[in-house]
């Protein structure tokens, strides 16, 4: 069944007619996902590739009944651009643009709790249910339908995780990016969650990397007894020094807290296999899973 | 970014908090002339873009006008090492000099947005002058915290209690003034922290912000012009600021095996991989989204004139930058600067294909990786002997020379 996007998915792309957004509006298209309408201010009545392009959201969802937003609007936009999502009664909404004010995050995050919306990143590749539906920037050919479900801070490491449980012969329910900012609009244990209910799902891989807290809440949430299928994980950044941003405005050691090693800890102690060896993830879940089948 | 204690002060004050009367100084003379022109006693205080600055011996109090010469001459030029600078330290280059304070008690006030709860958060404590860290080890239960909604800002009720808290019932409407104040710089200027350790409250009963810290969202410098032009650039890795310029990610390491990855998380995991099989990663890059041949042009030339690195690991994963733009940029730096180490290529995801065969057509030779695992024991094993062999010939070329 996967979660949160599925083949019924009907997904409106904010921001089509930029470079971005009209190719991989096109690239989901191509994918089989339910790409039916645009938007872009001042651009009303135009086509990208086949898909109707409108002035605003809120005619958008009148004319086409989209219930995804995918947005590829610059970050001094993109903030208004989600709650113009929001506002249009967009209960889903995957935001790609990476380095939006943090002050405008805040704002943002306040409104989506308020209205139960489930944000996607931003600063993440999108999300992605295997031969149904790719909503995101994401290469599609390196994911297969399967087993595990896949969440990420960083886009192309969790290409790099997929890609190696495809190879070792699995394949994925829905990987997702949760995003590389401090603010994002969802954590671990949202698609914990989810993916703990999902009949589809076997297991879970977490992708972490080093700064905040957000693993080791989700070790915590996991070793409280919610979770009963198995989780994997692995943190990147082991070797990074403290006190430098490593790229992603969330990857940043401070003190003690937010080291590989800390939230490494926290998760073993939750139960979870974790994962070191970056080179071998796809085998080493193949491996559990097929002892567990045993 | 970060800003300077005087270019902070100098927001603080616009936005009507009260900071000691003081100016930078650039030579010693300069210092002099503004301490006297302030009055003794002054405090001379490093401007570098670090922390730890008192305990490594940057601010000093002098009494008497000999002692500002003495105190001016000792620190211009001085190399600063603190606990966050690393060995290299840092030249002091500008002194604040100041009114010394007359300093009654010493709070800690900041602002700062709380990753946990997205919010803004107050963090306060009637023990200031101390690192906050300290504090919360010794003293927990002296600690407020509190978080502040968006929408609603910093509420009555919530200065009421940091009132209380920090016992400045005297200093009531000096206190929610300040307080207001300091919230209203932390949004209009799109701060990721603002803290004022020490505030003072003087022997008269007054409110100062005695030290103060800002750091700006790099992400919002966009529309904060006024901010972005306070950038001090002398304290920057040359290469790390060439490569900012350019929009790449680049942290300058240690090693000899320089790393050219699109996406942060791959390339902090490439430097782990590359460590886990024995290598040592030269640096961290991260050729971002938005990457173009250009750019990535710029990446390649950084990496490979720094003399340290001995072989090269390019790692793409072919996704919003797709593999053949990589490619491209390779091509035009090969028309720019010679490669004289081996690399290892390993493009997967979007474009593989054209990617991979515009590299075979440029006439660099290179070893190909199908996998991370593979990759990383390649390029570890390939600058192990590239250093061998350097130093080989190095030997040779004094055993001859000595015969």
């Amino acid at each position: 069944m996967a979660v949160c996007v599925y083949r019924t998915s009907r997904v409106l792309v904010q921001g089509i007619t930029g470079k971005e957004g009209r190719y991989h509006a096109k690239a989901c298209k191509e994918y089989g996902t339910k790409v039916v309408a645009g938007v872009t201010p001042g651009k009303g009545g135009q086509e990208v590739e086949g898909i109707p392009v409108f002035n605003t959201v809120e005619e958008a969802v009148r004319e086409t009944h989209p219930n995804v937003s995918l947005i590829f609007v610059p970050p001094p936009f993109a903030a208004d651009a989600i709650l113009e999502a929001v506002g249009s009664g967009i209960k889903t909404v995957v935001c790609i643009t990476e380095g939006i004010p943090i002050h405008d995050m805040v704002k943002v995050k306040s409104v989506i709790e308020k209205e139960g919306v489930t944000l996607v990143g931003p600063n993440c590749p999108g999300i992605i249910s295997p031969g149904a539906a790719k909503i995101g920037i994401m290469p599609g050919h390196i994911f297969k339908r399967g087993s595990v479900g896949v969440m990420s801070r960083s886009g192309t490491l969790l290409y790099e995780v997929s890609d190696q449980i495809t190879r070792a012969g699995l394949g994925q329910s829905t990987c997702l990016g949760i995003g590389g900012d401090p603010i994002v609009g969802t954590d671990y244990i949202y698609w914990l969650k989810l993916f703990e209910e999902d009949p589809e799902t076997e297991a879970m891989m977490m992708i972490g990397e080093i700064g905040g807290n957000a693993e080791e809440k989700a070790a915590e949430f996991i070793k409280s007894g919610a979770i009963t299928k198995p989780v994997f994980a692995f943190i990147a950044g082991r070797t990074a020094p403290p006190g430098r941003r490593m790229g992603h405005a969330g990857a940043i050691i401070m003190g003690k807290s937010g080291t590989a090693a800390s939230k490494y800890q926290a998760l073993r102690e939750a139960g979870v296999h974790v994962i070191e060896n970056p080179g071998v993830i796809g085998e080493t879940i193949a491996q559990v899973l097929k002892e567990k089948r045993l | 970014m970060k800003l300077h204690e005087y270019q902070a002060k100098e927001v603080l004050s616009g936005y009507g908090i009260p900071v000691p009367e003081g100016r930078v100084t650039y030579f010693p003379d300069d210092a002099w002339m503004v301490a006297m022109e302030l009055g003794l006693p002054v405090v001379l205080k490093a401007q570098v873009l670090t922390g730890g600055r008192g305990k490594a011996g940057g601010v000093k109090l002098a009494r008497t006008p000999d002692e500002v010469k003495e105190v001016a001459k000792d620190l211009f030029g001085k190399k600063l090492v603190t606990k966050q600078t690393g060995p290299e330290g840092v030249i002091i280059r500008k002194l604040l000099v100041e009114k010394a304070a007359d300093i009654g008690r010493e709070l800690y006030f900041s602002i700062t947005i709380d990753r946990t709860t997205s919010k803004p958060t107050v963090i306060a404590s009637k023990r200031g002058g101390m690192s906050i860290e300290e504090v919360a080890e010794k003293y927990p239960e002296d600690i407020i915290k509190i978080p502040i909604d968006p929408v609603t800002g910093l509420l009555p009720y919530q200065i009421r209690r940091l009132k209380y808290d920090l016992e400045l019932v005297d200093q009531e409407k000096e206190a929610a003034k300040v307080f207001n104040a300091l919230y209203k710089v932390f949004v209009e200027k799109d701060c990721t922290l603002v803290e004022l350790n020490p505030l003072v409250v003087t022997k008269s009963g007054h409110l100062l912000a005695v030290d103060a810290k800002m750091d700006v969202d790099d992400d919002s410098l966009f529309r904060r012009k006024e901010i972005s032009k306070m950038r001090d650039l002398t304290e920057s890795d040359p290469s790390e600021l060439e490569a900012k310029i350019a929009g790449l990610n680049f942290v300058r390491l240690t090693g000899n095996i320089g790393c050219m990855v699109n996406g942060a998380g791959l390339a902090m995991t490439t430097m782990d991989v590359i460590k886990l099989a024995g290598g040592e990663p030269a640096n961290f890059l991260d050729v971002g989204g938005a990457a173009t041949p250009e750019t990535i042009a710029k990446g390649f030339e950084i990496i490979t004139r720094d003399p340290s690195v001995k072989a090269m690991f390019i790692n793409i994963f072919g996704g919003i930058v797709r593999c053949d733009k990589v490619a491209n940029g390779i091509i035009q730096a090969l028309k720019k600067v010679e490669v004289n180490m081996p690399v290892v290529v390993r493009l997967t995801g979007n474009n593989k294909e054209e990617g991979m065969e515009t590299l075979k057509k440029s006439g660099m030779r290179f070893y190909v990786a199908e996998n991370l695992k593979e990759a990383a024991k390649m390029v570890s094993e390939l600058s192990k002997e590239t250093e061998a062999d350097i130093n080989k010939n190095k030997q040779q070329k004094k055993d001859k020379e000595e015969k």
